[in-house]
């Protein structure tokens, strides 16, 4: 079996901040990450500023790209990974869980039809390469993830014909009034303003109907406008990804993987960093990550300061707030469950997301729930309830490889 | 650039491309069929949604977005 000290699961600012602290610490340590290259989302293809330089002192960390943690046992201390054609087991002796978070998506009208992908979905495919000069782009859904990204189209070439924000004016005029305390944060929003003046910004405004008009997506929204687009980009903001951190036993707290101030989670030599324990952005990512690095090759963190992440977070779920008028977009025959075709009216007499699984196998296709699952916390209230491996569609080959009890 | 083909059309990319940045490009909008037959296409763009997955050199449910184009790639929608 392969071994390393730490082992670090995903290559995003806190995965990559905590590989480089563990490191200089003086620990073997090996990064596991599904991409081609280090960066996570929000570093995706970046070779300047901060990005470039953590990415830099990845230097004497083992780096094992596209690759997938598919089943793991705190016990043994043991990942199973599978690669494209391979799958070997890793032992460590201390776990840095660093897998990021998603983007939640919401069903409406015509949600499936391709073309509609998620704000940070649309980007990481830009960034891949994806020509979008000259195309119509409707960014809408929630967060502040949304200028970002249409800020980013319309400099890559694109027509940003409508920005619609789900949050109030109002809501949105009380969190720019928090940032002032992160003159950085607010800095960043002003310049974000200035890149998008002359695009029609909308607030209160949200997707209720998509329909193919041609080659094109027709967008309806609830003030009545109607944009023909050739990508929408809509997602309601970020779900951690926690499933990793379940998996293995992590406690975890309103959603969110439980830590305490060294970046410990419930189960011994399992540490968590980043937004698994709660959306927070990169700045609090990188500190996280460099605790997380430290405690686990055994020194004392140099320094902490949640209590402004904290702020933060709050401040955003708050400003962001999803309003209810959300949930009745979704009619009888709309999919909920993208993977297996379940629609709304199939899981409207079922009573959690188990009954779901059991009963219309929603939750049951390849993303194990990782859409749908947050779709129907939104909507009914239901929990995901337990992950069991293998975490990720794997093959029959690669559970093989797993050394028995 | 890269050349590779999709669906037996030969299409030229820039390389670092992903798969499905190839895809949209040869103009394919539909990657995959859903259980009930409907088109579908990338929706997360990071390799979680699984709704952009396609046959790549004869492997089957390959997530084209979190796999770099190759010379000669032989990429088939369903």
């Amino acid at each position: 079996m392969k071994r390393a000290g730490v082992v670090v699961v995903g290559a995003g600012p806190a995965g990559i901040a905590a590989a480089v602290r563990a490191r200089a610490c003086g620990a073997r340590v090996t990064v596991i990450d599904d991409n081609a290259a280090p960066g996570g989302q929000i570093w995706r293809r970046e070779n300047k500023g901060a990005a470039a330089a953590w990415i830099g002192r990845l230097t004497g960390v083992e780096q094992i790209a596209q690759a997938r943690v598919v089943a793991g046992d705190p016990v043994k201390r043991t990942l199973l990974i599978e690669m494209a054609d391979d799958a070997f087991e890793i032992g460590y002796e201390s776990l840095i869980i660093a897998t990021g978070a998603r983007e939640l998506f919401l069903p409406f009208p015509g949600w499936t039809l391709p073309g509609i992908m998620g704000v940070g979905g649309l980007q990481a495919l830009v960034k891949a390469g994806l020509p979008i000069v000259g195309k119509r782009i409707a960014v809408a859904g929630s967060g502040p993830l949304l200028l970002a990204a249409a800020a980013y189209f319309r400099r890559e070439g694109a027509q940003v014909v409508i920005l619609a924000e789900q949050a109030s004016t109002i809501a949105l005029l009380r969190f720019a009034g928090q940032l002032v305390r992160q003159p950085a944060k607010l800095m960043q929003a002003a310049r974000l303003r200035m890149a998008l003046l002359g695009v029609d910004y909308r607030r209160g405004c949200w997707v209720k109907r998509a329909d193919l008009a041609g080659r094109l997506l027709r967008l309806q929204f609830n003030s009545g406008a109607i944009h023909e687009v050739d990508y929408a980009a809509i997602a309601y903001g970020l779900c951690p990804n926690t499933e990793l951190a379940a998996a293995l036993g992590c406690r975890l707290a309103d959603g969110v993987v439980f830590v305490d101030d060294l970046q410990r989670t419930s189960v011994e030599g399992i540490y968590c960093a980043g937004e698994p324990t709660g959306i927070g952005g990169v700045d609090a990512a990188l500190l996280e990550g460099e605790t997380a690095g430290m405690v686990a090759a055994g020194q004392a963190p140099l320094r902490r300061d949640t209590g402004k992440r904290r702020g933060f977070d709050k401040a955003l779920k708050t400003a962001f707030t999803l309003r209810r008028a959300l949930r009745e977009l979704p009619d009888a025959s709309t999919i909920v469950c993208r993977c297996e075709d379940v629609t709304l009216e199939q899981l409207q007499p079922m009573t959690s997301f188990r009954e779901a699984k059991l009963q219309t196998r929603c939750g049951m296709g390849p993303c194990q729930g990782r859409i749908c699952g947050a779709a129907t916390e939104f909507l009914f209230g239901w929990s995901a309830g337990s992950v069991r491996p293998p975490i990720l569609p794997a093959r029959v080959g690669t559970m093989c490889k797993e050394t028995p009890e | 650039m890269i050349e590779l083909r999709v669906n037996g059309q030969s299409v030229r990319v820039p390389k670092g491309a992903s798969v499905a940045v190839a895809v949209l490009m040869a103009g394919h909008t539909g990657f995959r069929r859903s259980v009930k037959g409907e088109p579908r296409g990338p929706l997360c763009g990071m390799g979680i949604c699984f709704e952009c997955r396609l046959t790549i050199d004869g492997h089957a449910h390959a997530r084209s977005c979190q796999i770099e184009v190759r010379d000669g790639m032989l990429v088939e929608t369903e």
